[in-house]
């Protein structure tokens, strides 16, 4: 609850222009892109610089409000709703790309740039920001950071942990403290940085990033590798990976992905084969020319019936695009859709597919899957409806199966997307009751009150295993 | 102001009426959120997004948050440019759901005297009548040619006028003489082999104040080999009714047109103006609950083309020598014939291959103006915000001709050169005049 007395003291630090709290305000901050997720705030509140930031934190501290740090709101582990209620916090005052320093090949940011805008900046610079998640068009450095973003370029150049150097946060007492530097090596202390890399807002206010850039890559090329056989699809990846190759991007679609993406961005995909490969290679001309070629031999040895070659620059976007769009397309299918997010060890891809399909025969859903193959990321997808309750039962047991195969096969509950509200129940999985505690202890120490996005990462109460029939 | 019963009775109509699966298909994943102008002109407030405007109609549906003033403001804050459609990969249809929510705020709720004569005004009492339309065009033309408009701008009078309706008085057109208006052609004939029939869709606002814009279409249409007839019972589109929550008079407006143009057989009905022929490619979805008239609509929607797309198609701009004098120029989007009729390539196409012309792509040509039908004059604040920006980046095009696509573009271009004070040195026409231009030179 956000009484007047204390709303005022809020306004003092914002200005009344930045404080709103009508139903309507309020409304369209109660969301993000994660589906059945909705919960009303009591303020939406936008600062103007970190010293508000400071201020506004401690006197939530004081007071005991929750607050939920949002950058664009299109994260998929309902990490940004506001489940407690609270005070949203936005940085649409706090978007500048403060500095580019070409000598250290650095960025320095404040949270609310957007993914793509800093992209653009620097490679008209002629360097490369790699982090690059399917929102990134509208996403913020900020929320990337707060989720641990990934993106079709993972798999060769890793996700945004491998590229935040420095950051400015307010803790939840207020203190502004600074992390790390334009520093190839630094091991002085704990790495703070890279504890709140992925934190989701759980433990402080990201209010400034210093990030690591490389130079562009000279020359880059996009094939496509169709095949009739899924399986065959998914083996080949881990084949080209145990052939010595790290492509800059090696993405899964199958089927009935291909159909609704094409349905939107109609560039002519394929959609008479079961699965394809996308499939680039970055750098140096001679090397690039060297693993397409090597890379659409491992594809027909594993039975791709054809591999074709994006002739130009915009065809190849236009396919990374036609990508980029998979999730929102499946929308097409059904109003709810719900996707996940399990990653495996890439050499186990193919027998994680194989899990999938299985599971949505068992429980007769409908499971479309695509995703960041090369680095054993999947994302299987479920065209549903949320207003059939019997269904969205049987959507949550396969969900609980992929979730078990995955663990068993080495992986993880998600690779990327984070765990927010979504995931938390399924946190012990992965982690054992040991690590759950390690990590309270250390959301504790920051954190007395809880006041830093309540209910994400750690729930309640953690769902039972399920048993697997095999 | 709405009272509780209004709003009770809003409420009501919304979780009647509302597309729930269109609401749902939504998924909230915010690609729209970047194309959006009121978006980014807001500073990026969700309040003003095509993803917060759904999520609060659903919010209403679902009785999460009731109607009021925020959320009626948050919905007449939208230009209607649609540009959000073509970027969701969903494929929300956002017209048709703020086109549903607008009718059913405007129909329940209780305008003030004054706005009510208005509407009425415009909606009933001009746009469907030809007649009155003529003679409401030709009395400002007796205002510009009597040298009352001369005597209006030295007295400073205009001064009493909000800014931006005071250009806007500036920048319109000279317009036709009534007797010009009123003896109007019902067929014309192809100047050389006749390849196709068309009918022409001679709007009312193109009819009247963009006469020559309609004859200069119809010139092109005869140089490309058509045939033309142009039926006389045809009306205003409705598109603006529609876009302003009068959704009865807009069905109205849809019926005459369709009957007007079914019985003449021919193979496409051309438009000149983006936004008139977006709103007759959707009379099928207007019409949906009237069964007899599903499949009338979906005929003639069916043979709804822009001009530059049958010129395109008849391959004009290859067969006929285009030149003008050098100069550089470049293009504005219509909103409607990019967003709803996705035609784009087209007008560049024809563009292009103007000898003497430098094309320039404008960065954001894709954007809105502004102008959309009457926001430039309601919401005029966001709409001038939207518009300063347009003009940086036609500014930096270093063109001399704007062209444009649609007649609320125009006058918004016209607006913005004039406000600018760029008049001297760069001008805003129709694609259609600047192509016969280039024929006849």
């Amino acid at each position: 609850m956000i009484t007047p007395s204390l709303k005022k003291r809020f306004t003092d630090i914002v200005g009344e222009e930045n404080y709103r709290d009508s139903s309507a305000e309020k409304l369209v901050y109660s969301y993000d892109a994660t589906p059945n997720f909705q919960s009303m705030p009591d303020g939406v509140i936008v600062p103007r610089s970190t010293e508000e930031v400071s201020e506004i934190v401690k006197l939530c501290n004081e007071h005991g409000v929750p607050i939920v740090p949002r950058g664009s709101g299109t994260n998929l582990c309902a990490g940004t709703c506001p489940t407690e209620g609270g005070l949203v916090l936005l940085f649409t005052h706090m978007n500048s790309i403060l500095e580019v320093d070409e000598e250290n090949l650095t960025a320095t940011v404040q949270p609310g740039v957007v993914t793509l805008d800093l992209i653009h900046e620097v490679e008209a610079r002629g360097l490369f920001y790699p982090p690059d998640p399917s929102s990134m068009k509208i996403s913020t450095i900020g929320g990337n950071i707060n989720e641990n973003s990934g993106g079709l370029r993972g798999l060769k150049y890793g996700v945004t942990r491998d590229y935040v150097l420095a950051l400015e946060a307010v803790l939840p007492n207020g203190d502004i403290v600074r992390t790390g530097g334009k520093l190839a090596k630094d091991v002085a202390g704990y790495d703070l940085t890279r504890l709140f890399v992925g934190s989701e807002g759980t433990l402080c206010v990201i209010t400034e990033a210093t990030l690591k850039l490389v130079p562009i890559p000279e020359t880059k090329q996009t094939m496509l590798a169709l095949y009739q056989d899924i399986e065959a699809a998914a083996q080949t990846v881990s084949s080209i990976i145990s052939n010595r190759i790290i492509p800059a991007t090696l993405e899964f679609l199958d089927q009935p992905t291909l159909e609704v993406v094409e349905d939107f961005a109609k560039i002519g995909l394929p959609v008479d084969v079961k699965a394809v490969l996308l499939i680039e290679q970055d750098g140096p001309a001679e090397v690039v020319a060297r693993d397409m070629k090597r890379m659409e031999e491992v594809c027909l040895e594993n039975q791709a019936v054809s591999v074709q070659l994006a002739a130009t620059d915009v065809e190849a976007e236009a396919l990374r695009t036609a990508r980029r769009s998979a999730l929102s397309a499946l929308a097409r299918l059904k109003p709810t859709t719900i996707l996940e997010d399990a990653t495996v060890p890439r050499s186990e891809i193919a027998k994680m597919v194989k899990a999938i399909n299985e599971i949505a025969d068992r429980y007769e859903l409908k499971i479309c899957t695509f995703g960041h193959a090369g680095d054993g990321n999947l994302h299987p997808t479920v065209a549903t409806d949320a207003r059939d309750h019997e269904e969205m039962e049987r959507v949550e047991a396969a969900f609980e199966e992929i979730f078990a195969h995955a663990i068993d096969l080495g992986g993880t509950i998600t690779g990327e997307h984070g765990v927010g509200m979504m995931k938390a129940p399924y946190l012990e999985w992965k982690l054992g009751p040991e690590g759950i505690g390690a990590m309270k202890m250390i959301k504790r120490s920051f954190d007395p009150n809880n006041i830093m996005n309540p209910n994400k990462v750690f729930a309640k109460e953690s769902r039972k295993r399920v048993v697997i029939s095999r | 102001m709405t009272t509780t019963k209004e709003r009770q009775q809003i409420k009501h109509e919304f979780q009647e009426r509302m597309d729930q699966d269109e609401l749902l298909n939504c998924m909230r994943c915010g690609f729209c959120l970047p194309s959006c102008p009121t978006y980014i002109e807001s500073g990026f407030k969700e309040s003003h997004s095509p993803r917060g405007r759904i999520a609060l109609m659903k919010a209403v549906v679902d009785g999460v948050i009731e109607p009021d003033e925020d959320v009626e403001r948050s919905l007449d804050l939208c230009l209607g440019c649609r540009a959000c459609e073509p970027v969701c990969p969903s494929g929300v249809n956002y017209g048709h759901l703020l086109e549903e929510a607008r009718d059913i705020i405007n129909q329940n709720k209780k305008h003030s005297l004054p706005v009510r004569v208005l509407r009425k005004t415009v909606f009933e009492g001009f746009f469907p009548h030809p007649g009155r339309m003529r003679m409401l065009t030709s009395l400002l033309g007796i205002y510009q040619r009597s040298g009352l408009q001369k005597a209006a701008h030295a007295s400073g009078v205009m001064k009493l006028f909000p800014d931006s309706m005071a250009t806007m008085e500036r920048v319109l057109p000279q317009v036709p003489r009534l007797k010009d208006m009123k003896n109007r052609p019902n067929a014309l004939f192809s100047i050389g082999v006749a390849r196709k029939k068309v009918a022409f869709f001679s709007g009312c606002l193109m009819d009247t104040m963009f006469l020559e814009t309609n004859n200069a279409t119809t010139k092109l249409l005869q140089l490309a080999g058509c045939d033309i007839v142009i039926p006389e019972q045809q009306t205003c589109c409705g598109a603006l009714h529609g876009h302003s929550g009068e959704k009865a008079s807009a069905k109205d407006l849809a019926k005459k047109n369709i009957a007007a143009f079914e019985d003449s057989d021919v193979d496409y009905i051309i438009t000149n103006a983006g936004g008139c022929g977006a709103f007759l490619v959707d009379y099928d979805h207007l019409l949906k609950d009237e069964p007899e008239w599903k499949e009338r609509a979906i005929r003639f929607k069916n043979k709804i083309k822009d001009i530059s797309s049958i010129l395109v198609e008849l391959e004009f701009h290859k067969k006929k020598n285009l030149r003008t004098d050098a100069q550089r120029i470049t293009y504005q989007d219509s909103c409607h014939l990019r967003n709803v009729q996705r035609t784009f390539m087209e007008p560049r196409l024809l563009l292009q291959s103007i000898e003497g012309a430098e094309y320039k792509e404008m960065k954001q040509a894709d954007h809105c103006c502004g102008s959309a039908g009457i926001y430039n004059i309601v919401e005029s604040e966001m709409s001038m915000k939207i518009l300063d920006h347009k003009m940086e980046n036609a500014e930096a095009t270093h063109a001399v001709t704007i062209v444009t696509a649609n007649p609320g573009c125009l006058l918004q271009m016209k607006l913005g050169i004039e406000r600018e004070g760029l008049s001297h040195k760069m001008r805003a026409v129709h694609i259609v005049d600047f192509l016969l231009e280039a024929v006849e030179e």
